[in-house]
């Protein structure tokens, strides 16, 4: 039987940076709760906040559940955390323009050749170009999990698009409405510079031939994207145009809006698009949301593109086991925050290992995201294990493994009362001509009891994250 | 050999399109083989966009075109003094790893067929087997224009038994890629002689990368490398992404085509 | 402002519009069914199908005229792209789409039609259909009363009402000209029942049968009505109101903005076009031909509109 670390009790005991939590709680009787919770929910679906979830029918507004008990970390526990997120950050970043480069860390040897030019995500189109300011990922989402008091893994690192920041910020917003008293009583450092630091972050990534205050765009794929309301979010709050890719064309050396005034220059894009939808004439000729003639602009320096075509390759789940080497080899430093053990089921023994302890492993793709094509050996049936083994073996590079990890929980409110639940957590690190890191994240929660898929698209909720200050 | 270029693509809308976007690998690459004398590429009624030096170390200009416009000619003028280097890239700048080329795309991927193609020519000797892939695709795809289409893939073009040199070149990279040797496609020009050997002006050829030589071209078609009549414009993992002229024009225009290339030689 | 953004406002209120003429259609239908059985029953479904402005498609999924075909025609089905359902999901998504060139007012006047109007489609047995035009009126009212309560006086602001008064306009000539027959001079049989019905059902069906009495008092005449519809610029629906406010938001852009377009050239074109006239002249020139020409040419100035702002090829 696995012990999971509680992070609000310890024994009996209340912990500290809960202990105020623990009163307020104490104080929240069923019906008030009950009111509470369809309180949230009716501000959530008023202002729209919804998550469209692949692959199911119903309701394509569906609200993503909203828990109102906080996720607290003290200071110091956050003090740390932030030293190695911005420490991974800058080693992905790095990593980037080695590989786009020279390759220094590849004929170095300390990560396999082929891992990276053989990469699906390698894009020789940004070969020999370095983005302003020498920065790839402009926006790290790293997911972390707890597994004990000092215990805190990586377990994975998204470089391209990492969404769910609205969540960070809308539960903030919620919490803040709602219990003001607790804010009082609480000093929680605050969130809501985000997006002056988001907006900060991308102008100063602007192209060298910006010469004036430069102009941002959020290029989204649409309003049928399931992180639209993100993307209308963040424009909002930045107070920049939200464009599609027929907003935008490209005339002679530069890229064009099209506004009621007539064509306007934009200098730096922040695409929440895949690589492959950015440039027709460069990547998917069928693809009918990018805009033709980009990447020429973007290579010779018209335009500033966020996160640079190509920042796939470092967050790739076979390349993530070098993160730590990454760290070493760039900074000279060892990893303040672990990875957790990974076999690549590429590997003739690590093969082995994993296809005699399936029952024990999570087993995921290498390209997969968002929890799907993943088995959780212990949470599966005899059944679904042996037809995930049979796909292992029929393609086992596209397969790692890693232990089930113990993830902490947090009290949550349930149907019951209130009960521990799994949570993990995504920061969001920003990389410019600083590296910027707002005190807290989206927690991510698994409200089915025992379930370790915190995911939303398979039944997980968001908390508000709070940091304490010192 | 000095040789001198004059190709012209003349672009034609049945009705007026209202932009024409364009990313061109129109200039002779730098390498010990070609020297350029002179060069000119230009776009009625176009203005120059960004351009850049690629990791491949080709040369991209982008060019927009502001509609309404039914015509647009794209023309390229050029004098290039060329050396015979036997297939050989000797003195390219680049800096994409050979190792990049070994992804396949739905045009060069390899069936059953250009697997054992490639197997029968399997040797050693990584040279001697660059060597017999290209005669072994040469054998086994004839030269019969018409035969096959821009979007024929290497599979398709193989089973035909028939093709032009894009197929050639598309095959010969497919086989390559089966038994793990970095491959990739390069357009170009070539000096068609008055014994009539060669075939297309606007000519097409594979690169095979070979330890101890770096890249060697390779052209199936002729059954032959690279010499002093070819001029190399650039390359890609296929014929689509190695197009000496990319584009897309915004409107609801039908396009069509109509090049012409003239590669002459001059007494030096 | 995107043009992209500019032209999903300018159909957030073309489409609420049409929402509201489709309501009205409905409203008349009532009427209708009403009416003892009289010569002209059928042809009053008939132009009422075609003043919706989608009578073929009726014909194709129904064929025949009937009460409640046409009712379900008019107000829920998604087949007819101006049915009030589908105008009222397509003002919301395009809102949805431009969230944030919104007030939350307006966004909620626009989510509580769409959220209401599926609870409605949800029950459509029970719905009474009185009840269900006097709920479209009263949403579209809520989201005109947003929008001039709440947002903002710039070019957003002016690209809904460039919507708003362009598909009223349309929509009255549409419906008039559907009715021009009993308002040609000739057919000034006075007093007899069915053509003050036909004028009363024309006047109800722009909202204005009270308005219209109280603007002009004494015998109803083809002529009175006529100027009513067209050329009183008290009348909150006639063409000139229209084209005037149509006018006007233009001006303001052009102002806003420092540059003219031919839109402004346009509008005030066909406003002067309007001021000049009488309705002896719009009687001399046939009342039909007056309105198919201002049908088009209103579409035209909506072309211009689209070239210069909402496109963005300018």
């Amino acid at each position: 039987m696995t012990t999971y670390f509680n992070e609000m009790y310890d024994g009996g005991q209340v912990r500290p940076p809960y202990a105020r939590l623990s009163d307020w709680m104490a104080s929240m009787p069923a019906d008030r709760r009950l009111e509470k919770q369809a309180e949230a929910e009716a501000l959530f679906r008023r202002i729209g906040i919804t998550f469209a979830v692949y692959g199911e029918g119903g309701d394509p507004d569906r609200l993503i559940p909203f828990d109102m008990f906080p996720r607290v970390f003290t200071g110091g526990e956050w003090a740390k955390l932030e030293r190695g997120i911005k420490q991974r950050a800058r080693a992905l970043n790095a990593f980037l323009v080695d590989v786009y480069g020279r390759g220094e860390i590849v004929r170095a040897g300390r990560i396999p050749a082929h891992l990276v030019y053989q990469n699906e995500a390698f894009e020789r189109a940004v070969v020999g170009f370095v983005p302003p300011k020498g920065v790839y990922s402009h926006i790290v989402g790293i997911d972390i999990v707890r597994t004990g008091p000092t215990d805190f893994y990586v377990l994975e690192d998204n470089c391209r698009t990492p969404s769910g920041v609205s969540y960070m910020l809308e539960s903030r917003e919620m919490m803040m409405r709602m219990f003001p008293d607790l804010f009082r009583e609480n000093r929680i450092e605050p969130v809501d510079r985000y997006h002056e630091l988001l907006r900060r972050t991308l102008a100063s990534v602007a192209p060298a031939k910006c010469e004036r205050d430069p102009t941002i765009v959020i290029l989204t794929p649409g309003h049928y994207n399931s992180a639209y309301y993100e993307h209308s979010f963040l424009a909002d709050l930045m107070g920049v145009e939200l464009v599609e890719g027929a907003d935008l064309f490209v005339d002679g050396a530069f890229v064009y809006m099209r506004t009621t005034q007539g064509p306007k220059r934009v200098d730096v894009i922040y695409r929440r698009i895949d690589d492959a939808f950015i440039d027709p004439l460069c990547f998917r000729p069928d693809s009918m949301l990018g805009i033709p003639g980009l990447m020429d602009v973007y290579r010779s320096g018209g335009v500033t593109i966020c996160s640079a075509p190509g920042a796939g390759v470092a967050d790739d789940k076979a390349v993530y086991t070098y993160v730590p080497e990454m760290v070493r080899f760039y900074l000279g430093e060892e990893p303040i925050l672990n990875n957790v053990p990974t076999w690549k089921c590429a590997e003739r023994d690590d093969l082995g290992h994993v296809l005699a302890n399936l029952g024990d492993l999570v087993v995921k793709e290498v390209h997969g995201s968002g929890g799907y094509g993943m088995l959780v050996g212990p949470k599966s049936t005899k059944a679904e294990i042996e037809e995930f083994r049979a796909r292992i073996v029929a393609d086992p590079g596209n397969y790692i493994a890693q232990p089930t990890l113990a993830l902490s929980t947090t009290p949550t409110f349930v149907e019951e009362g209130i009960a521990p639940r799994h949570v993990d957590l995504r920061p969001y690190c920003l990389v410019g001509e600083k590296i910027e890191l707002v005190p807290g994240g989206m927690t991510r929660v698994a409200l089915k009891d025992g379930s370790l898929v915190v995911n939303s698209s398979q039944g997980g909720g968001v908390k508000d994250t709070w940091v304490l200050a010192e | 050999m000095l040789l001198t270029v004059d190709h012209v693509t003349r672009y034609r809308y049945d009705q007026p399109v209202r932009a024409v976007v364009q990313s061109h690998r129109l200039t002779p690459a730098r390498f010990d083989g070609q020297k350029v004398l002179a060069w000119a590429v230009t776009v009625s009624g176009g203005e120059m966009g960004g351009a850049f030096r690629d990791g491949a170390g080709d040369w991209v200009q982008g060019w927009t075109v502001k509609g309404p416009v039914s015509e647009i000619e794209v023309r390229v003028q050029g004098q290039v003094e060329t050396t015979d280097l036997a297939g050989v890239l000797r003195g390219h700048r680049e800096l994409v790893p050979p190792l990049a080329y070994l992804r396949a795309t739905p045009a060069t991927e390899a069936d059953a067929a250009l697997q054992a193609l490639a197997a029968s020519a399997a040797q050693d000797d990584p040279l001697s087997q660059a060597h017999a892939l290209a005669f072994a695709v040469a054998g086994a795809i004839t030269y019969r224009p018409g035969a096959t289409h821009s979007h024929t893939t290497a599979a398709e073009a193989l089973a035909q038994g028939e093709g032009v040199c894009q197929d050639h070149a598309q095959a010969l990279i497919a086989c390559a890629r089966a038994l793990g040797v970095p491959a990739r496609y390069v357009a170009g020009y070539l000096f068609a002689s008055d014994d009539g050997q060669p075939h297309e002006a606007s000519h097409a050829w594979a690169e095979l990368h070979v330890p101890g030589y770096g890249w060697i071209g390779f052209d199936p078609a002729n059954r032959t490398c690279p010499d002093a009549r070819y001029i190399r414009l650039g390359s890609g993992l296929d014929a689509k992404e190695a197009a000496p002229i990319r584009g897309i024009a915004r409107g609801q225009g039908c396009e069509s085509l109509d090049v012409t290339v003239a590669v002459q030689s001059q007494a030096q | 402002m995107l043009s992209r953004t500019a032209d999903n406002l300018y159909w957030i209120a073309r489409y609420m519009e049409r929402a509201e003429t489709a309501a009205r259609l409905l409203e008349v239908g009532a009427r209708i069914a009403l009416l003892p059985t009289a010569v002209g029953y059928r042809s009053d479904w008939d132009s009422l199908l075609r003043a919706s402005g989608n009578a073929t498609g009726y014909a194709a999924k129904y064929g025949v005229p009937d009460q409640k075909a046409i009712e379900s025609w008019l107000f829920f089905d998604r087949d007819n792209p101006n049915s009030v359902a589908a105008c009222l999901t397509a003002a919301r998504e395009n809102g949805r789409i431009v969230r944030t060139a919104l007030t939350t007012q307006v966004w909620d006047a626009l989510n509580t039609a769409f959220q209401e109007m599926r609870q409605i489609t949800a029950r459509r047995d029970k719905a009474e259909l009185s009840r269900l035009t006097d709920w479209v009126m009263k949403q579209a009212a809520m989201v005109r009363g947003a929008i001039d309560g709440t947002i903002l006086r710039n070019d957003g602001f002016n690209f809904l009402n460039i919507g708003y008064y362009l598909e009223r306009g349309d929509a009255t000539a549409r419906l008039m000209d559907v009715k021009y027959y009993v308002l040609l001079p000739r057919a000034d049989y006075i007093g007899t029942g069915l053509d003050n019905d036909q004028w009363l059902m024309l006047l109800r069906a722009l909202g204005a049968h009270r308005a219209f009495h109280w603007a002009y008092g004494g015998e109803v005449t083809s002529a009175k009505i006529a100027h009513f519809l067209i050329l009183n610029p008290q009348s909150p629906r006639s063409l000139i109101t229209c084209v005037a406010g149509l006018n006007n938001h233009l001006t303001r852009l052009a102002k806003a903005y420092g540059r003219e377009t031919p839109a402004q050239a346009a509008s005030a074109h066909l406003l002067a076009g309007l001021e000049g006239l009488s309705t002896d002249h719009i009687f001399d020139e046939g009342l039909h031909e007056f309105l198919t020409r201002f049908i088009s040419e209103s579409a035209a100035l909506g072309a211009v509109i689209h070239d210069a702002y909402l496109s963005g090829d300018m």
